[in-house]
Protein backbone atom coordinates (compact mmCIF):
# COMPACT_ATOMS: atom_id res chain seq x y z
CA UNK A 1 0.00 0.00 0.00
CA UNK A 2 0.98 3.24 -1.10
CA UNK A 3 0.23 6.81 1.02
CA UNK A 4 1.05 9.50 -0.21
CA UNK A 5 0.97 13.20 1.85
CA UNK A 6 0.80 16.27 -0.67
CA UNK A 7 -0.63 20.37 0.40
CA UNK A 8 -1.05 22.62 -2.35
CA UNK A 9 0.02 24.89 -0.45
CA UNK A 10 4.03 24.66 0.92
CA UNK A 11 3.99 25.09 4.97
CA UNK A 12 0.90 23.52 6.03
CA UNK A 13 2.57 20.22 7.50
CA UNK A 14 2.98 17.64 5.51
CA UNK A 15 6.59 16.50 7.07
CA UNK A 16 5.12 16.82 10.21
CA UNK A 17 2.18 14.51 9.18
CA UNK A 18 4.21 12.51 7.51
CA UNK A 19 6.42 11.57 9.85
CA UNK A 20 3.47 11.32 12.66
CA UNK A 21 1.85 8.66 10.26
CA UNK A 22 5.13 6.63 9.88
CA UNK A 23 5.58 6.27 13.21
CA UNK A 24 1.81 4.86 13.75
CA UNK A 25 2.18 2.76 11.07
CA UNK A 26 5.16 1.42 12.14
CA UNK A 27 6.43 -1.54 9.60
CA UNK A 28 6.58 1.09 6.81
CA UNK A 29 9.20 2.16 4.30
CA UNK A 30 9.72 6.44 4.07
CA UNK A 31 9.45 7.98 0.85
CA UNK A 32 11.08 11.99 1.09
CA UNK A 33 9.71 13.03 -2.42
CA UNK A 34 9.91 16.74 -1.83
CA UNK A 35 13.49 16.42 -3.67
CA UNK A 36 14.07 20.12 -3.85
CA UNK A 37 14.02 20.74 -0.17
CA UNK A 38 13.51 17.23 1.53
CA UNK A 39 13.07 17.51 5.43
CA UNK A 40 11.77 13.93 6.38
CA UNK A 41 15.24 12.39 6.36
CA UNK A 42 16.30 15.06 8.62
CA UNK A 43 14.39 13.10 11.24
CA UNK A 44 15.69 9.40 10.23
CA UNK A 45 19.32 10.04 9.75
CA UNK A 46 21.43 6.94 10.11
CA UNK A 47 23.58 4.65 7.48
CA UNK A 48 23.23 4.77 3.81
CA UNK A 49 22.67 1.55 2.76
CA UNK A 50 22.28 2.40 -1.03
CA UNK A 51 23.88 5.70 -2.55
CA UNK A 52 23.41 6.13 -6.48
CA UNK A 53 24.11 8.69 -8.85
CA UNK A 54 21.06 9.60 -10.83
CA UNK A 55 20.92 11.56 -13.78
CA UNK A 56 17.94 13.12 -14.68
CA UNK A 57 18.35 14.88 -18.27
CA UNK A 58 21.59 15.63 -20.52
CA UNK A 59 23.27 18.20 -21.01
CA UNK A 60 24.75 19.62 -24.62
CA UNK A 61 28.47 19.81 -24.91
CA UNK A 62 30.58 21.57 -27.63
CA UNK A 63 33.78 19.90 -29.09
CA UNK A 64 35.31 23.15 -30.01
CA UNK A 65 38.21 21.08 -32.41
CA UNK A 66 35.38 20.20 -34.79
CA UNK A 67 33.27 23.03 -34.43
CA UNK A 68 33.28 25.98 -37.41
CA UNK A 69 30.95 28.63 -35.80
CA UNK A 70 28.51 28.43 -38.18
CA UNK A 71 26.04 29.40 -35.60
CA UNK A 72 23.26 26.75 -36.49
CA UNK A 73 22.88 25.35 -33.24
CA UNK A 74 22.18 28.43 -31.84
CA UNK A 75 19.95 29.69 -34.89
CA UNK A 76 17.71 26.33 -33.62
CA UNK A 77 18.04 26.39 -30.13
CA UNK A 78 14.65 26.63 -28.51
CA UNK A 79 15.86 27.82 -25.43
CA UNK A 80 18.30 30.81 -25.78
CA UNK A 81 20.65 28.30 -24.19
CA UNK A 82 23.33 28.75 -27.14
CA UNK A 83 24.79 32.08 -27.19
CA UNK A 84 28.18 33.08 -29.10
CA UNK A 85 28.82 29.40 -29.79
CA UNK A 86 29.00 28.38 -25.77
CA UNK A 87 26.32 26.21 -24.22
CA UNK A 88 24.75 28.25 -21.40
CA UNK A 89 24.17 25.06 -18.82
CA UNK A 90 20.96 26.65 -16.83
CA UNK A 91 19.44 27.18 -20.14
CA UNK A 92 19.83 24.02 -21.81
CA UNK A 93 17.21 21.04 -21.65
CA UNK A 94 19.27 18.26 -23.64
CA UNK A 95 16.98 18.31 -26.09
CA UNK A 96 19.84 17.85 -28.94
CA UNK A 97 18.11 19.49 -31.52
CA UNK A 98 21.90 21.20 -31.85
CA UNK A 99 23.40 18.23 -32.02
CA UNK A 100 20.87 17.23 -34.48
CA UNK A 101 21.71 20.42 -37.09
CA UNK A 102 25.02 20.09 -36.58
CA UNK A 103 26.98 18.83 -39.87
CA UNK A 104 30.19 18.76 -38.33
CA UNK A 105 29.12 17.05 -35.55
CA UNK A 106 30.39 18.75 -32.98
CA UNK A 107 27.84 18.54 -30.37
CA UNK A 108 27.29 15.53 -28.30
CA UNK A 109 24.40 15.35 -25.53
CA UNK A 110 26.10 14.00 -22.49
CA UNK A 111 24.45 12.63 -19.05
CA UNK A 112 23.89 15.31 -16.49
CA UNK A 113 24.31 13.74 -12.85
CA UNK A 114 21.45 16.10 -11.38
CA UNK A 115 21.11 14.50 -8.41
CA UNK A 116 22.20 11.44 -5.56
CA UNK A 117 19.98 9.12 -4.69
CA UNK A 118 19.69 7.06 -1.13
CA UNK A 119 18.43 4.78 1.27
CA UNK A 120 19.08 5.06 4.85
CA UNK A 121 18.71 3.06 7.76
CA UNK A 122 17.76 4.22 11.15
CA UNK A 123 18.23 2.24 14.36
CA UNK A 124 15.72 3.85 16.97
CA UNK A 125 13.84 2.37 20.21
CA UNK A 126 13.18 -1.74 20.67
CA UNK A 127 15.07 -3.54 17.90
CA UNK A 128 13.21 -1.14 15.82
CA UNK A 129 14.46 0.40 12.00
CA UNK A 130 13.97 3.13 9.61
CA UNK A 131 14.00 2.96 6.40
CA UNK A 132 14.00 5.95 4.30
CA UNK A 133 14.07 6.40 0.34
CA UNK A 134 15.65 9.84 -0.76
CA UNK A 135 17.72 12.03 -2.44
CA UNK A 136 19.77 15.39 -2.86
CA UNK A 137 19.50 17.23 -5.91
CA UNK A 138 22.61 18.92 -7.71
CA UNK A 139 22.53 22.81 -6.96
CA UNK A 140 20.80 24.38 -10.00
CA UNK A 141 19.63 21.19 -11.45
CA UNK A 142 16.13 21.09 -13.11
CA UNK A 143 13.87 17.22 -13.63
CA UNK A 144 12.72 16.84 -10.21
CA UNK A 145 10.03 14.62 -11.60
CA UNK A 146 11.63 11.81 -12.75
CA UNK A 147 14.03 12.08 -9.16
CA UNK A 148 10.93 11.57 -7.23
CA UNK A 149 10.15 8.47 -9.69
CA UNK A 150 13.40 6.87 -8.71
CA UNK A 151 12.96 7.83 -5.24
CA UNK A 152 9.72 5.89 -4.96
CA UNK A 153 11.55 2.39 -7.22
CA UNK A 154 14.41 2.64 -4.29
CA UNK A 155 11.62 2.84 -1.34
CA UNK A 156 9.89 -0.29 -3.27
CA UNK A 157 12.75 -2.34 -3.74
CA UNK A 158 12.89 -2.60 0.12
CA UNK A 159 9.61 -2.76 0.75
CA UNK A 160 9.81 -6.56 1.75
CA UNK A 161 5.69 -6.50 1.83
CA UNK A 162 5.82 -3.47 3.92
CA UNK A 163 3.58 -0.18 2.71
CA UNK A 164 5.36 3.15 1.87
CA UNK A 165 4.51 6.63 3.12
CA UNK A 166 5.51 9.37 0.46
CA UNK A 167 6.45 12.96 1.62
CA UNK A 168 5.10 15.04 -1.14
CA UNK A 169 6.00 17.92 -2.60
CA UNK A 170 4.01 21.73 -2.41
CA UNK A 171 2.65 22.52 -6.03
CA UNK A 172 0.49 20.88 -8.76
CA UNK A 173 3.16 20.43 -11.38
CA UNK A 174 5.22 17.18 -12.24
CA UNK A 175 6.98 16.50 -9.00
CA UNK A 176 3.35 16.20 -7.49
CA UNK A 177 2.23 14.18 -10.03
CA UNK A 178 5.39 11.94 -10.25
CA UNK A 179 4.13 11.15 -6.46
CA UNK A 180 0.50 10.46 -6.61
CA UNK A 181 0.62 8.24 -9.52
CA UNK A 182 -0.45 4.99 -8.69
CA UNK A 183 -0.79 5.54 -4.98
CA UNK A 184 -3.73 3.84 -2.74
CA UNK A 185 -4.10 6.26 -0.52
CA UNK A 186 -4.00 10.09 -0.45
CA UNK A 187 -3.83 12.99 2.48
CA UNK A 188 -4.15 16.47 1.17
CA UNK A 189 -2.82 18.72 4.23
CA UNK A 190 -4.29 21.94 4.09
CA UNK A 191 -4.63 24.96 6.53
CA UNK A 192 -7.52 27.42 7.72
CA UNK A 193 -6.17 30.64 4.91
CA UNK A 194 -7.32 32.09 2.33
CA UNK A 195 -4.34 30.64 0.53
CA UNK A 196 -4.46 27.34 0.97
CA UNK A 197 -8.27 26.66 0.66
CA UNK A 198 -7.74 27.90 -2.65
CA UNK A 199 -3.97 25.67 -3.23
CA UNK A 200 -6.08 22.85 -1.90
CA UNK A 201 -8.89 23.17 -4.10
CA UNK A 202 -6.38 23.26 -6.97
CA UNK A 203 -4.65 20.20 -5.83
CA UNK A 204 -7.29 18.21 -5.41
CA UNK A 205 -8.46 18.85 -8.93
CA UNK A 206 -5.38 17.14 -9.81
CA UNK A 207 -6.27 14.55 -7.39
CA UNK A 208 -9.09 14.05 -9.61
CA UNK A 209 -7.33 13.82 -12.94
CA UNK A 210 -5.92 10.68 -11.33
CA UNK A 211 -8.80 9.22 -10.09
CA UNK A 212 -7.55 9.37 -6.37
CA UNK A 213 -10.11 10.16 -3.92
CA UNK A 214 -7.93 12.29 -0.96
CA UNK A 215 -8.65 12.45 2.65
CA UNK A 216 -8.14 15.64 3.95
CA UNK A 217 -6.15 16.69 7.16
CA UNK A 218 -6.72 20.81 8.09
CA UNK A 219 -3.56 21.29 10.45
CA UNK A 220 -3.49 24.40 12.98
CA UNK A 221 -7.33 24.09 12.41
CA UNK A 222 -7.78 26.54 15.62
CA UNK A 223 -6.24 29.48 14.03
CA UNK A 224 -9.06 30.68 12.06
CA UNK A 225 -12.19 28.84 12.60
CA UNK A 226 -14.84 30.21 10.05
CA UNK A 227 -12.29 28.94 7.64
CA UNK A 228 -11.95 25.49 9.19
CA UNK A 229 -15.86 25.49 8.48
CA UNK A 230 -15.58 26.51 4.87
CA UNK A 231 -12.97 23.76 4.37
CA UNK A 232 -15.70 21.23 5.69
CA UNK A 233 -18.44 22.26 4.67
CA UNK A 234 -16.84 22.48 0.85
CA UNK A 235 -16.03 18.61 1.95
CA UNK A 236 -18.82 17.41 3.28
CA UNK A 237 -20.82 19.01 0.20
CA UNK A 238 -18.62 16.76 -2.08
CA UNK A 239 -18.24 13.81 -0.84
CA UNK A 240 -14.50 14.42 1.08
CA UNK A 241 -13.88 12.86 4.07
CA UNK A 242 -11.76 15.44 6.63
CA UNK A 243 -9.77 12.60 8.33
CA UNK A 244 -8.64 14.84 11.01
CA UNK A 245 -8.60 17.87 12.42
CA UNK A 246 -4.79 18.83 14.49
CA UNK A 247 -5.02 21.86 16.47
CA UNK A 248 -1.91 24.50 16.06
CA UNK A 249 0.46 23.21 18.51
CA UNK A 250 3.66 25.03 19.82
CA UNK A 251 4.92 21.66 20.56
CA UNK A 252 5.15 20.74 16.77
CA UNK A 253 8.05 23.12 16.69
CA UNK A 254 10.11 22.07 19.51
CA UNK A 255 9.50 18.72 17.71
CA UNK A 256 10.88 19.94 14.96
CA UNK A 257 13.82 21.24 16.22
CA UNK A 258 15.09 18.36 18.26
CA UNK A 259 14.10 16.33 14.91
CA UNK A 260 11.95 14.36 16.20
CA UNK A 261 8.64 13.12 15.19
CA UNK A 262 5.39 15.03 17.03
CA UNK A 263 4.55 11.39 18.23
CA UNK A 264 7.06 11.49 20.50
CA UNK A 265 5.58 14.11 22.57
CA UNK A 266 2.26 11.86 24.02
CA UNK A 267 0.76 14.99 25.92
CA UNK A 268 0.85 17.23 22.58
CA UNK A 269 -2.39 17.86 21.60
CA UNK A 270 -1.53 18.09 17.94
CA UNK A 271 0.39 14.40 18.82
CA UNK A 272 -3.38 12.87 20.26
CA UNK A 273 -5.39 14.66 17.40
CA UNK A 274 -2.99 12.89 14.59
CA UNK A 275 -3.91 9.78 16.34
CA UNK A 276 -7.04 9.62 16.32
CA UNK A 277 -6.65 10.41 12.39
CA UNK A 278 -4.53 7.81 11.66
CA UNK A 279 -7.62 5.85 13.36
CA UNK A 280 -9.58 7.36 10.80
CA UNK A 281 -7.46 6.30 7.87
CA UNK A 282 -6.93 2.83 8.90
CA UNK A 283 -10.89 2.88 8.51
CA UNK A 284 -11.13 4.38 5.37
CA UNK A 285 -8.48 1.97 4.44
CA UNK A 286 -9.86 -1.26 5.22
CA UNK A 287 -12.77 -0.27 3.72
CA UNK B 1 15.66 50.86 -16.45
CA UNK B 2 14.33 47.45 -14.18
CA UNK B 3 15.41 46.26 -11.20
CA UNK B 4 13.87 42.50 -10.62
CA UNK B 5 14.03 41.35 -6.94
CA UNK B 6 13.68 37.24 -6.14
CA UNK B 7 11.58 36.54 -3.11
CA UNK B 8 12.31 32.67 -2.67
CA UNK B 9 12.64 30.32 0.29
CA UNK B 10 13.47 26.98 -0.22
CA UNK B 11 10.60 25.72 2.09
CA UNK B 12 7.50 26.25 1.11
CA UNK B 13 4.89 28.43 3.87
CA UNK B 14 8.13 30.39 5.59
CA UNK B 15 6.30 33.38 3.93
CA UNK B 16 6.94 34.30 0.87
CA UNK B 17 4.01 35.88 -0.21
CA UNK B 18 3.60 37.78 3.33
CA UNK B 19 6.93 39.37 2.41
CA UNK B 20 6.53 39.71 -1.35
CA UNK B 21 3.14 41.90 -0.87
CA UNK B 22 3.74 43.85 1.80
CA UNK B 23 6.91 44.66 0.05
CA UNK B 24 5.41 45.52 -2.90
CA UNK B 25 2.47 47.86 -1.14
CA UNK B 26 5.45 49.61 1.12
CA UNK B 27 7.90 50.26 -2.05
CA UNK B 28 5.19 50.94 -4.46
CA UNK B 29 6.52 48.30 -7.10
CA UNK B 30 5.23 45.60 -9.35
CA UNK B 31 4.10 42.46 -8.00
CA UNK B 32 4.47 39.59 -10.44
CA UNK B 33 3.31 36.40 -8.79
CA UNK B 34 5.83 33.58 -10.27
CA UNK B 35 4.47 30.43 -8.21
CA UNK B 36 1.96 29.77 -11.29
CA UNK B 37 1.45 26.10 -9.46
CA UNK B 38 0.16 28.04 -6.28
CA UNK B 39 -0.58 31.97 -7.01
CA UNK B 40 -1.63 33.14 -3.99
CA UNK B 41 -0.74 37.17 -4.55
CA UNK B 42 -3.93 38.16 -6.06
CA UNK B 43 -5.75 37.39 -2.48
CA UNK B 44 -3.54 40.18 -0.65
CA UNK B 45 -4.25 42.55 -3.66
CA UNK B 46 -7.55 41.84 -5.35
CA UNK B 47 -6.13 42.82 -7.87
CA UNK B 48 -9.04 44.35 -10.80
CA UNK B 49 -7.59 42.19 -14.24
CA UNK B 50 -7.58 43.90 -17.63
CA UNK B 51 -5.43 41.54 -19.34
CA UNK B 52 -5.21 37.78 -19.58
CA UNK B 53 -3.35 35.69 -21.94
CA UNK B 54 -3.40 32.24 -22.85
CA UNK B 55 -0.04 30.79 -22.47
CA UNK B 56 0.34 28.06 -25.31
CA UNK B 57 3.20 25.90 -25.73
CA UNK B 58 3.88 23.61 -29.17
CA UNK B 59 3.47 20.00 -29.76
CA UNK B 60 3.81 17.59 -33.19
CA UNK B 61 1.52 16.48 -34.89
CA UNK B 62 2.09 13.71 -37.33
CA UNK B 63 0.41 13.65 -41.04
CA UNK B 64 0.04 9.99 -41.45
CA UNK B 65 -0.28 9.96 -44.98
CA UNK B 66 3.13 11.39 -44.98
CA UNK B 67 4.95 9.67 -42.25
CA UNK B 68 6.71 6.05 -42.92
CA UNK B 69 6.94 5.20 -39.24
CA UNK B 70 10.70 5.26 -39.60
CA UNK B 71 10.85 6.04 -35.84
CA UNK B 72 13.80 8.74 -35.82
CA UNK B 73 11.38 11.26 -34.28
CA UNK B 74 10.88 9.15 -31.33
CA UNK B 75 14.72 8.35 -31.61
CA UNK B 76 15.53 11.55 -31.13
CA UNK B 77 13.43 12.77 -28.41
CA UNK B 78 14.85 12.83 -25.16
CA UNK B 79 11.74 13.11 -22.97
CA UNK B 80 9.57 10.32 -24.34
CA UNK B 81 7.23 12.68 -26.22
CA UNK B 82 7.35 10.28 -28.70
CA UNK B 83 6.62 6.64 -29.32
CA UNK B 84 7.39 4.57 -32.15
CA UNK B 85 4.60 1.40 -32.06
CA UNK B 86 3.30 -1.02 -35.42
CA UNK B 87 0.66 1.25 -36.27
CA UNK B 88 2.21 4.83 -36.47
CA UNK B 89 3.77 7.46 -33.93
CA UNK B 90 1.93 8.16 -30.54
CA UNK B 91 2.76 11.58 -29.31
CA UNK B 92 2.32 12.08 -25.25
CA UNK B 93 1.62 15.83 -25.73
CA UNK B 94 2.36 17.01 -22.74
CA UNK B 95 5.94 15.14 -21.87
CA UNK B 96 6.96 17.39 -24.98
CA UNK B 97 9.63 20.35 -23.95
CA UNK B 98 8.55 21.95 -27.71
CA UNK B 99 12.27 21.75 -28.35
CA UNK B 100 11.99 21.10 -32.32
CA UNK B 101 14.04 18.11 -32.98
CA UNK B 102 11.49 15.65 -34.04
CA UNK B 103 11.17 17.50 -37.02
CA UNK B 104 14.25 18.41 -37.80
CA UNK B 105 14.98 14.48 -38.20
CA UNK B 106 11.77 13.95 -40.11
CA UNK B 107 13.01 13.16 -43.59
CA UNK B 108 8.98 12.95 -44.86
CA UNK B 109 7.91 16.47 -43.57
CA UNK B 110 5.34 14.60 -41.59
CA UNK B 111 5.67 16.57 -38.26
CA UNK B 112 4.34 20.03 -37.82
CA UNK B 113 3.20 21.78 -34.89
CA UNK B 114 -0.39 23.05 -33.71
CA UNK B 115 -0.60 24.77 -30.35
CA UNK B 116 -2.18 24.25 -26.83
CA UNK B 117 -3.18 25.93 -24.08
CA UNK B 118 -1.20 25.08 -20.82
CA UNK B 119 -2.43 27.96 -18.68
CA UNK B 120 -2.99 32.00 -18.58
CA UNK B 121 -1.13 35.06 -17.93
CA UNK B 122 -3.00 38.17 -15.83
CA UNK B 123 -2.46 41.46 -15.53
CA UNK B 124 -3.94 44.16 -13.29
CA UNK B 125 -3.95 46.86 -11.20
CA UNK B 126 -4.44 47.33 -7.22
CA UNK B 127 -4.80 51.30 -6.79
CA UNK B 128 -1.61 51.92 -8.37
CA UNK B 129 0.32 49.03 -7.94
CA UNK B 130 0.54 46.97 -11.15
CA UNK B 131 -0.14 43.31 -10.56
CA UNK B 132 0.79 40.10 -12.49
CA UNK B 133 0.50 36.51 -12.65
CA UNK B 134 0.91 33.17 -14.36
CA UNK B 135 -1.66 30.59 -13.26
CA UNK B 136 -0.79 26.85 -14.81
CA UNK B 137 -3.68 24.71 -16.02
CA UNK B 138 -4.24 22.11 -13.22
CA UNK B 139 -3.39 18.54 -15.12
CA UNK B 140 -0.31 20.06 -16.73
CA UNK B 141 3.16 19.06 -15.09
CA UNK B 142 5.54 21.98 -16.47
CA UNK B 143 4.77 24.90 -15.28
CA UNK B 144 8.10 26.90 -16.71
CA UNK B 145 6.48 27.88 -19.98
CA UNK B 146 4.12 30.22 -17.99
CA UNK B 147 6.94 31.97 -15.72
CA UNK B 148 8.54 32.45 -18.78
CA UNK B 149 5.96 34.21 -20.89
CA UNK B 150 5.00 36.18 -17.15
CA UNK B 151 8.63 36.86 -17.30
CA UNK B 152 9.15 38.33 -21.06
CA UNK B 153 6.16 40.95 -19.92
CA UNK B 154 8.02 42.47 -17.15
CA UNK B 155 7.29 46.48 -16.59
CA UNK B 156 9.95 48.70 -15.81
CA UNK B 157 11.14 49.92 -12.65
CA UNK B 158 11.12 47.60 -9.57
CA UNK B 159 9.61 44.48 -10.02
CA UNK B 160 9.25 41.71 -7.24
CA UNK B 161 9.05 38.56 -8.29
CA UNK B 162 7.43 36.69 -5.76
CA UNK B 163 8.37 32.59 -6.36
CA UNK B 164 7.40 29.20 -6.12
CA UNK B 165 9.02 27.01 -3.31
CA UNK B 166 11.97 24.59 -4.03
CA UNK B 167 15.38 24.95 -5.87
CA UNK B 168 14.54 23.47 -9.13
CA UNK B 169 13.41 24.72 -12.58
CA UNK B 170 10.62 26.61 -11.43
CA UNK B 171 12.99 28.94 -9.10
CA UNK B 172 15.83 28.87 -11.49
CA UNK B 173 13.80 29.84 -14.32
CA UNK B 174 12.48 33.17 -12.04
CA UNK B 175 15.86 33.98 -11.02
CA UNK B 176 17.70 34.01 -14.47
CA UNK B 177 15.63 36.76 -14.59
CA UNK B 178 16.31 38.25 -11.13
CA UNK B 179 19.28 40.97 -10.58
CA UNK B 180 18.83 40.32 -7.15
CA UNK B 181 16.94 37.85 -3.89
CA UNK B 182 15.29 38.13 -0.80
CA UNK B 183 15.60 34.37 1.23
CA UNK B 184 12.67 34.47 3.27
CA UNK B 185 12.99 31.85 6.08
CA UNK B 186 12.10 30.65 9.15
CA UNK B 187 13.59 29.56 12.48
CA UNK B 188 13.33 25.87 12.33
CA UNK B 189 15.60 23.32 11.70
CA UNK B 190 13.84 22.69 8.50
CA UNK B 191 13.77 25.98 7.97
CA UNK B 192 17.64 25.95 7.98
CA UNK B 193 18.37 22.83 6.37
CA UNK B 194 16.27 24.36 2.98
CA UNK B 195 18.07 28.24 3.68
CA UNK B 196 21.18 26.44 3.13
CA UNK B 197 19.95 25.01 -0.26
CA UNK B 198 18.65 28.31 -1.46
CA UNK B 199 22.16 30.10 -0.54
CA UNK B 200 24.03 27.22 -2.56
CA UNK B 201 21.69 27.92 -5.48
CA UNK B 202 22.12 32.11 -5.19
CA UNK B 203 26.05 31.57 -4.94
CA UNK B 204 26.41 29.24 -8.30
CA UNK B 205 23.90 31.96 -10.29
CA UNK B 206 25.96 35.03 -8.95
CA UNK B 207 23.14 36.56 -7.53
CA UNK B 208 23.54 39.32 -4.60
CA UNK B 209 20.84 38.19 -1.97
CA UNK B 210 20.08 38.65 1.74
CA UNK B 211 18.00 36.79 4.33
CA UNK B 212 14.69 37.92 6.13
CA UNK B 213 13.89 35.81 9.21
CA UNK B 214 9.59 35.21 9.35
CA UNK B 215 8.18 33.87 12.22
CA UNK B 216 11.13 35.12 14.31
CA UNK B 217 11.18 34.42 17.97
CA UNK B 218 14.27 35.41 19.63
CA UNK B 219 14.78 31.70 21.35
CA UNK B 220 16.34 30.81 18.42
CA UNK B 221 19.10 32.30 16.85
CA UNK B 222 20.49 29.45 14.54
CA UNK B 223 19.23 31.21 11.18
CA UNK B 224 20.95 34.70 12.79
CA UNK B 225 24.21 32.41 13.90
CA UNK B 226 24.34 30.39 10.53
CA UNK B 227 23.67 33.72 8.59
CA UNK B 228 26.85 35.60 10.31
CA UNK B 229 29.07 32.40 9.76
CA UNK B 230 28.38 32.79 6.38
CA UNK B 231 28.99 36.37 5.89
CA UNK B 232 25.12 36.31 4.91
CA UNK B 233 23.31 39.96 5.11
CA UNK B 234 20.49 39.91 7.04
CA UNK B 235 17.49 42.24 5.71
CA UNK B 236 15.31 42.07 9.14
CA UNK B 237 13.17 39.93 11.23
CA UNK B 238 9.12 39.85 11.52
CA UNK B 239 8.04 38.32 14.53
CA UNK B 240 6.38 35.65 14.98
CA UNK B 241 2.82 36.43 15.88
CA UNK B 242 -0.66 34.37 15.92
CA UNK B 243 -2.65 37.50 15.31
CA UNK B 244 -0.37 37.89 12.20
CA UNK B 245 -0.79 34.51 11.32
CA UNK B 246 -4.95 34.93 11.70
CA UNK B 247 -4.69 38.05 9.36
CA UNK B 248 -2.69 36.42 6.94
CA UNK B 249 -4.99 33.80 6.85
CA UNK B 250 -8.29 36.05 6.01
CA UNK B 251 -6.13 37.49 3.42
CA UNK B 252 -4.91 40.79 4.94
CA UNK B 253 -1.31 42.11 3.96
CA UNK B 254 1.00 42.13 7.25
CA UNK B 255 2.19 46.07 6.39
CA UNK B 256 -1.54 47.05 7.36
CA UNK B 257 -1.03 46.13 10.79
CA UNK B 258 0.94 48.88 12.91
CA UNK B 259 2.94 45.37 14.59
CA UNK B 260 4.83 44.74 11.33
CA UNK B 261 5.15 48.43 9.63
CA UNK B 262 8.45 48.96 11.13
CA UNK B 263 9.92 45.26 10.35
CA UNK B 264 9.26 46.10 6.94
CA UNK B 265 10.46 49.50 6.26
CA UNK B 266 13.89 48.28 8.19
CA UNK B 267 14.17 45.51 5.36
CA UNK B 268 13.11 47.91 2.67
CA UNK B 269 15.99 50.14 4.31
CA UNK B 270 18.56 47.33 4.18
CA UNK B 271 17.27 45.74 0.74
CA UNK B 272 18.31 49.48 -0.25
CA UNK B 273 21.83 49.57 1.04
CA UNK B 274 22.95 46.16 -0.29
CA UNK B 275 21.01 46.29 -3.63
CA UNK B 276 22.15 49.54 -4.46
CA UNK B 277 19.11 51.97 -5.26
CA UNK B 278 17.38 54.69 -4.71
Amino acid sequence: MELVVISGKGGTGKTTISAALSELAEDVVNADCDVDAPNLYLMYKGENIEQENFCGGKKAVIDYNLCIGCGMCEKHCKFDAIKHNKVIDYKCEGCGACAVVCYKNAIKLIDEKTAETYVTKTNYGDNKTKVISRAEMEVGTEGSGKLVTEVRKNAKKHIEGRSIIIDGSPGIGCAVMASLTGCDVCVIVTEPTISGFEDFLRVLAVCEHFGIKPLVCINKFDLNLSMTEEIEKFCNENNFIVAGKVPFDETVMKAINNLKPITYYKESPACTAIINMWLTIKKEINK
Amino acid sequence: MSLNIAILSGKGGTGKTTVSTSLTKLLKSNYVDCDVEEPNGFIFFKPKVVKSQDVTVEYPVIDSSKCTICGECAKVCQFNALCKSKNGIMVFEKLCHSCGACSIVCKNKALTYKERVIGIVEEGFSKDISCMRGVLNVGEPMAVPVIKKLLGNLKTGLNILDCSPGTSCNVITTLLKSDAAVLVTEPSAFGLHDLALSVKLLRKLDIPFGVVVNKYSNQDDTILSYCKSEDINIFGVIPFSREGAVNYSKGNMLLDSDEFKHCFNEIAQNMRGVFLWN
